[in-house]
């Protein structure tokens, strides 16, 4: 079997408050601490699992800067076979349909019967797997939280409301975006890295791509967004100020209070 | 201005929540605009989902077809990419219908797509002028979407207040002849329920709720010693159950279960849409947090700004002295 995963460097939000840039245009991206997209690390990890099963290799591939060289390496760290960086300038700001059509023509220079990417990134769009599928003309799967393999066909469950699971029989090759908790993806180490560090991996651009930087690029993009701003906060909680003991005092009135306190 | 669609939800012959949503949504597109409504399933029910949706939307599309006794995103984005017009707009809840099905859609329409919509600010022309978040809801976006070839959104449940006027006067169209081939590439097979846990949380009037501020599992015992002190069940947010801290059964949201507890004590839970999703009942909420920007500060009726690992033995010491 061979995967592609689509990964994405993002900020961390777990190690970063997000905060405004002085021009509203973005965020604040200085001391930003930066790792791979949550979403795709378990889609790694699962693909590691099921070549581990059944035979094949991981690749895993990125749209962005050369800075996204050390979130592929990262991946390739857990196990994946190679990496691939797709950066151009003309990739600059462009929209999920943009990216969905660079990965379309990276994806058409390999022979994958598997394609990951994760059920969403750090803009919450969602947005991408189910576009590359649409421009490949395969089946699609979005939200994926088990995946069982039989052969040429795949068993996989998506996770709908309360907790309760969608299950289809799906035929390769076919895209799925991936849903954090379908597996635990491994830990990687400070050796793990170092193992990779010099393995390299080719950049392919626009013109390796085939593609017309004026087609795929910011111009193209249909989806633009203009500025950050911050929501409006409406009444927010009241805050309880003091020292941890008139603060607790304070809460446990409010709780006896809401019947909070049994 | 084109044509506004909003794909209507329903299960078992009820409506769901999102319909007059979507309705709301589309008059904030265009003030003027009749939008219209399309309803594909089958059975006895679904005419009277149509009839309902009759008088909210202009005209009612109907799709009747035994293969879409389930509503498998494929097949209803097949049929939908025969039944648009070009350049239409169509509008989806965000929710997991929408994300599986949308995407794929607006390429098949050659329209543009914007996902989780949160605010429309109207339109300029064909250019739509919208709001998102990013980043868990940390900072909005303004967004223009060119909207000229038409386009493709999901709307994000409950941000629109339900448009219940029910004065559009529409009537039901039946379109189940135009729909085109309903084969799929994927085959449905089942629902899997969730399995039930050792504590139902939807019954629980207090809940000490946890989320990633936990750190490592071992730190969950304290959530556990709180919830023992103050007759509280212990439930958590994704991130806990994805480490599998603990089972799927205890976490809020709407990939998990729905409570309407008294009180919810939201303990280094940011308070992403999707996990506010799963509390109703308007519960007095407490918001525990060393991040004063997190998100659940906002709809939290009380907030401390601290860290709940240091807080919480202080808070338990406490109520255990009552």
């Amino acid at each position: 079997m061979e995967i592609l995963v689509c990964v994405k460097r993002v900020p961390d939000t777990s190690e970063n408050e997000i905060e405004l840039n002085g021009a509203g245009n973005d965020i604040d991206r200085d001391d930003l601490v930066y790792s791979v997209n949550e979403w795709d690390n378990y889609a790694v990890e699962e693909a590691l699992q099921i070549v581990d099963k059944v035979g094949g290799s991981v690749t895993v591939i990125s749209v962005g800067d050369d800075e996204s060289e050390e979130v592929l390496r990262r991946e390739m760290a857990m196990g994946a076979d190679k990496g691939i960086l797709l950066s151009d300038d003309a990739f600059e700001n462009v929209d999920g349909r943009g990216i969905a059509t660079i990965l379309k023509a990276a994806v058409e220079k390999g022979n994958y019967d598997l394609i990951f990417t994760g059920a969403q990134a750090d803009d919450g769009a969602a947005q991408v797997g189910g576009m590359l599928a649409a421009m490949l003309d395969v089946p699609f799967a979005s939200l994926v939280n088990t995946i069982e393999v039989n052969g040429d066909k795949l068993k996989i469950g998506r996770e709908i409301e309360g907790g309760n699971q969608e299950m289809y029989e799906i035929g390769l090759p076919c895209v799925l975006s991936i849903q954090t908790g379908i597996n635990e993806p491994r830990y990687v180490g400070i050796r793990g890295i170092r193992k990779v560090a010099s393995v390299e991996i080719p950049t392919l651009g626009a013109a390796d791509l085939g593609l017309d930087a004026a087609a795929v690029g910011a111009s193209a993009a249909r989806v633009q967004r203009t500025d950050y701003f911050l929501p409006e906060m409406g009444d927010g909680a009241e805050i309880l100020e003091g020292s941890t003991e008139e603060i607790i005092d304070k809460l446990v009135e409010l709780l006896k209070a809401k019947g909070g306190l049994k | 201005m084109a044509q506004i669609f909003a794909y209507i939800l329903h299960k078992d012959g009820v409506v769901d929540d999102t319909a007059l949503e979507l309705a709301a949504a589309a008059k904030k597109i265009d003030a003027g605009a009749t939008p219209n409504a399309i309803v594909v399933g089958a059975g006895d029910a679904l005419d009277g989902v149509c009839n309902d949706m009759a008088a909210s939307f202009g005209e009612v599309w109907k799709v009747a077809n035994d293969a879409l006794t389930y509503p498998d995103a494929e097949i209803v984005r097949n049929l939908l990419a025969n039944i648009l017009p070009a350049d239409s707009t169509v509008l989806f809840a965000h929710e997991h219908l929408g994300m599986d099905l949308a995407p794929g859609l607006s390429v098949k329409l050659d329209a543009a797509f914007v996902p989780d919509v949160v605010d429309i600010e109207g339109a300029d022309g064909s250019t739509l002028k919208l709001v998102r978040q990013e980043f868990g809801g940390a900072v909005s976006a303004h967004v223009n979407c060119d909207a000229s070839q038409g386009a493709v959104m999901t709307i994000r449940p409950g941000v629109f207040a339900a448009d219940e006027s029910k004065s559009a006067g529409g009537q039901v169209v039946d379109k189940s002849a135009e729909a085109g081939d309903l084969a799929a590439t994927r085959k449905f097979l089942e629902i899997v329920e969730a399995e039930a846990g050792d504590v139902d949380i939807t019954k629980s009037e207090v809940l000490v709720s946890c989320g990633r501020g936990i750190e490592d599992e071992e730190n969950l015992e304290i959530a556990f010693d709180l919830a023992k002190a103050m007759g509280a069940d212990v439930s958590c947010s994704r991130p806990i159950v994805d480490a599998k801290w603990l089972p799927k059964a205890r976490q809020v949201g709407t990939s998990g279960q729905t409570v309407k507890p008294k009180v919810y004590l939201a303990c280094g839970i940011s308070g992403s849409f999707q996990h506010m999703g799963g509390i109703k009942g308007n519960p007095f909420i407490v918001a525990i947090n060393k991040n004063a920007k997190a998100p659940i500060f906002q709809v939290a009726d009380v907030g401390i700004v601290t860290d709940m690992l240091d807080f919480l033995p202080e808070l338990t010491e406490k109520i255990e002295e009552l």
